[in-house]
């Protein structure tokens, strides 16, 4: 047993490595390192808790009934009133309409490269060009669908052509994360299917899809936050307006992150705590939207481990 | 319902590995045949080729005879999705799946197919609960998730899709190297019974196992690391364990392997 010493610790010692003491060197390094993480926890958390509060504490001034019925349609900046009911509405149909567009893109997408694509070419190239789209800015989706959509094609501002621009920032964050899903999923389940006689694309939508629902829920909620909050592209695809338009297929449209950016525009106090509201409501739903698919979610998942 | 199965010639592929060199032998309908020899020789893929599952894994391929009764499962004609529902298995892991209750995963095979009877499902799965001695255990809590099952119950619980898809041939993988000797024990008293009505083929790593549940066993050996595997000789298990042909066999059946 003393050979198993000879590697570390005094030479002088023979009786083989203690079990009791921990030598100093790693009791402090142990230490440093546990700081190390700590602090870099609460630096993580600093700026996220100061953005919230400050959110919170200037936003609730105005968060009243008004702000939910009424749109800033004859409300002029300085004027007390007003609110983000046009904008809510928008924001909502806009994130809808994105959604029904980009989430069966993106799943299909992703279901093709983990359960499909194998190693071929068209795989790659897939996968090389969802990495591309990671990285376009929010403002060239938006100018690329101003200049498709509006120019050449000759439509109108509308709140689709807003969702255009979104679906192309929301579909390579969905193919990533429901990809890493379906790569979790155990080939033990796959192959379990398929030594029943169950053909491919069966194992996939009944025992694939159902085990990584919930972190494909969780990706397509994360992709949803995000492209709530884009403002660039809105503004160039369907401008924005004070009064309320309930229709996404005609005219400008309101949203949350131009009726923000439109109301922080103004020097008035009264415009500045709206935009503030706007935040936090704007925050609000994205928690909301996050829990409710968390539940749904929870609904389905696989239990009892 | 059981299938006798012939295999001439057969030479199995990962790429550009040889795994298993000119295979021919044949499976009796009715009765147990185990497959023994050391880790790595080849046996699971050998198995696997017999219901193409082999060909799942990227890459793989394989050249010979597999006939099913009159029917080359490797023909050109023939729908690999079809032949499994006619050779079903068994895998080492015990692998329910995980969103299913227990009375979902014993239908998966049917529903999954397309089968929509409540009245037909329900006789279906406790007829296969029955079968795989799992009934009395589950039967008040078919509602409840396939996963919270013990391991042996969980096997148990494989078994029992297996066979409600109604197979003429089950293919077992070493499915009680996860288990502990009480489940073992269930489960060869379990293939004891079903081997009445399949053709039954069982993978094993455990000698005792095969001497106690099978009616043939083959033993297959490889000459060295990356050579391909060989079967080296198949015969009663009575004949295999008492006075095997080969020394190689009497060797590794002794524990004077290698």
């Amino acid at each position: 047993m003393t050979t198993l010493s000879t590697g570390r610790g005094p030479a002088g010692k023979a009786a083989g490595p203690s079990l009791t003491s921990v030598s100093a060197g790693r009791k402090v390094k142990d230490r440093v390192v546990q700081g190390l993480v700590y602090l870099a926890f609460l630096l993580a958390l600093v700026p996220l808790v100061s953005v919230l509060w400050t959110v919170v504490v200037n936003g609730a001034k105005r968060l009243d009934p008004t702000f939910f019925q009424f749109s800033m349609n004859a409300v002029s900046g300085s004027d007390k009133g007003g609110g983000a009911y046009h904008a809510i509405i928008g924001t909502l149909e806009q994130v809808l309409i994105t959604s029904l567009i980009a989430v069966p893109i993106a799943v299909l997408t992703a279901i093709y490269l983990v359960e499909y694509a194998g190693n071929g070419r068209l795989g790659k190239l897939i996968s090389f060009t969802v990495d591309v789209m990671t990285g376009i800015p929010s403002i060239v989706a938006g100018l690329f669908v101003l200049a498709l959509w509006l120019l050449t094609f000759g439509f109108d501002y509308s709140g689709l052509a807003g969702s255009l621009a979104l679906t192309i920032l929301m579909i390579p964050t969905v193919v990533r994360a429901t990809e890493e899903m379906l790569k979790l999923v155990p080939n033990d389940l796959r192959e379990a299917s398929y030594a029943l006689g169950v053909p491919r694309w069966r194992t996939v939508c009944f025992v694939v899809l159902p085990t990584a629902m919930t972190g494909i829920v969780t990706g397509v909620m994360l992709a949803v936050a995000r492209v709530m909050g884009e403002t660039a592209p809105l503004l160039l695809t369907i401008f924005f307006t004070k009064a309320i338009n309930n229709d996404p297929f005609t005219g400008p449209q309101a949203s949350l992150p131009t009726f923000i950016w439109e109301q922080a525009a103004d020097p008035s106090q009264n415009s500045i705590d709206r935009a503030w509201t706007g935040a936090l409501v704007l925050i609000g739903i994205i928690m909301l939207l996050n829990l409710v698919a968390r539940f749904v979610a929870r609904r389905k998942a696989p239990t009892g481990r | 319902m059981a299938k006798r199965i012939e295999i001439s010639g057969l030479h199995a592929y990962y790429g550009g590995v040889h795994a298993i060199e000119d295979i021919s032998m044949t499976v009796e309908p009715r009765s147990v045949t185990a497959f023994i020899g050391p880790s790595g020789c080849g046996k699971s893929t050998f198995l696997r080729t017999l219901n193409r599952m082999h060909e799942v894994i990227p890459g793989a391929r394989v050249e010979g005879k597999v006939m099913l009764d009159d029917e080359d499962l490797y023909d050109s004609s023939v729908d690999p999705v079809a032949v499994r529902r006619v050779v079903g298995m068994v895998f080492q892991r015990p692998n329910p799946f995980p969103t299913m209750s227990i009375y979902d995963n014993v239908a998966a095979g049917l529903k999954l197919n397309g089968v929509r009877r409540k009245s037909r499902l329900d006789e279906t799965v406790e007829e296969s609960l029955r079968g795989a001695n799992l009934w009395n255990e589950v039967k008040d809590r078919l509602g409840k998730p396939g996963a919270g099952l013990s391991g042996g119950q969980q096997q148990r619980l494989c078994i029992a899709r297996a066979i409600a898809v109604q197979p003429q041939v089950l293919l077992m993988d070493e499915p009680c190297s996860a288990l502990d000797p009480i489940s073992t024990l269930a489960i060869e008293d379990l293939i004891e019974k079903l081997k009445t009505q399949y053709t039954i083929v069982i993978v094993t790593h455990n000698m005792q196992q095969a001497a106690r549940v099978s009616d043939r066993t083959a033993f297959f050996n490889i000459a060295g690391t990356g050579k391909p595997g060989k079967l080296i000789e198949i015969d009663e298990t009575s004949k295999i364990f008492a006075n095997p042909e080969q020394k190689a066999t009497e060797d590794y059946i002794t524990g004077r392997f290698g």
